[in-house]
């Protein structure tokens, strides 16, 4: 990588920027990655984390996880807290799909009951469940019924008999963000948010049929109820048009905010207002409604998800192991420099790792850590792995969310065909239906840098620990 | 030439050109919808009226963006002729005739959806008589 030379080793998987770096830096860059995957950088991705330094109010660094890659604004893979006092909120550090994220649902069927059906299984999952661009979904909820879901998120689902209390114990937060304020919503993203209730969306979106194919450490697998050979479903997707809309309407906002509280940037998608500010109330008000509509739509997926098993293989319990955001911004309490502070931490494709020592821990996984989920690209394997305490003195409790894109997609489509792609993973046995052949090309595995290790680098750094590798065996994308 | 993509591994970055605003307008709305789909395909149907306003030229150009995506989204169309005038007195207010037709399954096919344009690297740069009105856009797919 081509400006590496600026970067000091700290120690293993550890990188610092240094302050002089970029004019207007309050503190350094740190980006915890092995030598072999800093070589897939691109030298933009190191200006990213050099312009959140410059923040007002930042918390000891400007973070990048191992599968960091150019994003606009926070690099992704990029962490950053900001103090109570002093401090700003950006929708550079959370993105356009506010908390897109992944759930999994474990059964307690095996792969060999499940591969026989598969095709028929994956057929079925791509009709039910509404995926690809302009999907409308099949929920009509009424304008009254979003706010509550803006207010309640996943709750909301659960009330309207989309699953069960325990699946709100697996999810972050409980599946709802506190501090929701609809009035904040603008009826454009209530427009666009009503008829995709209840979609999965397109692009790197997918829902997975998979399979644990190894432990890595069978205590905490039990704990996660996790066994080999398992037959387990992965859902990644977001807020929708819900989420891009809210992020683009207050971004005009506080790119105001930003004259008028003479904040110089060095990238307008970092526009930010600061914390206390009216504009920074309305932005997270507005943001946490959109967190909240994406776990109430991870909610009712997973539950028609659970319909379509039921329909194949009768009375199937699907617990929910775990629910992450990988694209918000939260209130969280840390340790800073011996002292217990309330901090904005903004996690912009990255994934919350709390160790056992965290109270917001299910009960049922305390004394172990929260469970990460890491999805690979399509055909390749995804990860559980369990937060460490380690994380929250390195990186305010987090890790990697993914494994990081290393080819451009129109790039991809000159490489690959989607045709070809489909055929290659049927040969492995995955079985892969898309709405659109180009969307297989684009999210071609090898456009992807190689999942593991991103996850060894977390491993090994102690961010996160490895439980369990799952291998797909269908994938309904958009 | 009327748009170039440059490289940008995760999202799409573009640069749409004009002799005057309107026109770089107009451009960058051909480049937007050229990502997700075939503008071929699309058939001048329908006319969608625009009207927006803002403080200057590149707020302007964001706003436009994002009320094209907006529209995309929410009445499911795709649109492929941009009829834009422009006045600022003080403000800028553009008025523009969108023609395109709602989404037929059968007949477009799409590639990447755009979720977003950002203020990435968001930029329009002046022209004068030697060189043409640029626009430079990150849009987040």
């Amino acid at each position: 990588m081509r400006g590496d030379h600026m970067l000091d080793k700290i120690e293993e998987n550890i990188y610092e920027l240094p302050i002089g770096y970029k004019e207007g830096m309050r503190v350094p860059g740190r980006i915890f990655i092995s030598e072999s995957l800093l070589e897939m950088v691109e030298p933009g991705t190191i200006e990213q984390v050099a312009n959140v330094a410059t923040l007002p109010g930042i918390v000891k660094y400007s973070m990048a996880m191992p599968d960091a890659h150019l994003g606009y604004g926070f690099p992704i893979g990029g962490v950053a807290a900001f103090r109570e006092d002093g401090g700003v909120i950006s929708p550079g550090g959370v993105g356009f799909d506010i908390n897109c994220g992944v759930r999994l649902l474990r059964t307690d069927l095996t792969v060999d009951e499940v591969k026989p059906l598969i095709s028929d299984l994956i057929e079925s999952l791509f009709e039910e469940i509404p995926s690809g661009v302009g999907a409308t979904s099949r929920l009509h909820v009424s304008d009254s019924e979003l706010t509550e879901a803006f207010i309640a998120g996943a709750r909301w689902a659960v009330e309207q008999g989309y699953g069960t209390d325990e699946d709100l114990e697996h999810c972050e937060e409980n599946g709802c963000l506190k501090g929701a304020d609809p009035s904040q919503v603008s009826a454009k993203a209530r427009k666009r948010g009503r008829p995709q209730f209840g979609t999965l969306g397109s692009g790197n979106h997918f829902l997975e049929v998979q399979y644990v194919g190894r432990i890595y450490d069978e205590d905490i697998a039990k704990r996660f109820g996790l066994f080999k050979g398992q037959v387990t479903v992965m859902i990644h997707c977001g807020s929708r048009g819900a989420g891009h809309q809210i992020c683009t309407d207050h971004l005009e906002v506080l790119s105001r905010a930003v004259r008028k509280y003479n904040i110089d940037l060095p990238d307008k998608q970092l526009a930010c207002a600061p914390i206390g500010t009216p504009e920074a109330r309305n932005y997270f008000g507005a943001m946490a409604a959109a967190a909240n509509y994406a776990w109430a739509n991870r909610q009712i997926i997973a539950h028609w998800t659970r319909e379509v098993f039921a329909k194949y293989f009768g009375d199937v319990e699907m617990p929910l192991v775990y629910d992450v955001a990988h694209n918000v911004a939260k209130i969280e309490e840390h340790m800073v420099d011996n002292r217990l502070e309330r901090l904005y931490v903004h996690r912009k494709g990255a994934t919350r790792s709390f160790g056992p020592s965290r109270k917001e821990v299910p009960s049922d996984y305390r004394g172990v850590g929260q469970p990460l989920l890491i999805p690979g690209s399509m055909g390749t394997p995804s990860y559980v792995l369990c937060g460490q305490d380690r994380a929250l003195e390195l990186t305010f409790g987090s890790a990697c969310h993914g494994s990081g894109r290393i080819m451009s997609r129109s790039q991809a489509k000159k490489t690959y065909r989607g045709a070809d792609v489909r055929a290659s993973l049927q040969r492995e046995g995955i079985k892969v239906m898309a709405t659109e052949p180009a969307v297989l090309a684009e999210e071609a595995p090898e456009v992807y840098k190689p999942s593991h290790e991103v996850v060894e680098v977390v491993h090994a750094l102690g961010l996160a620990k490895k439980v369990a590798q799952m291998i797909p065996l269908g994938v309904s994308k958009g | 030439m009327r748009y170039e993509f440059l490289e940008h591994t995760a999202d799409v970055k573009f640069r749409a050109y004009g002799s005057s605003p309107e026109e770089m307008l107009k451009n960058a709305a051909l480049a937007m919808f050229s990502v997700m789909i075939d503008i071929e395909t699309v058939r001048p149907e329908s006319v969608w009226e625009v009207e927006l306003e803002a403080e200057d030229l590149e707020g302007l150009a964001y706003r436009w963006l994002s009320e094209l995506l907006f529209l995309f989204s929410a009445e499911l169309a795709v649109f492929s002729d941009f009829d834009i005038s422009l006045s600022h007195d003080g403000a800028w207010r553009l008025n523009a005739r969108v023609r395109g037709e709602h989404i037929d399954r059968k007949r477009h096919s799409f590639e990447t959806e755009i979720k977003a344009v950002t203020l990435h690297q968001f930029e329009v740069r002046p022209g004068d008589s030697e060189r043409p009105w640029m626009l430079q856009v990150v849009l987040d797919v």
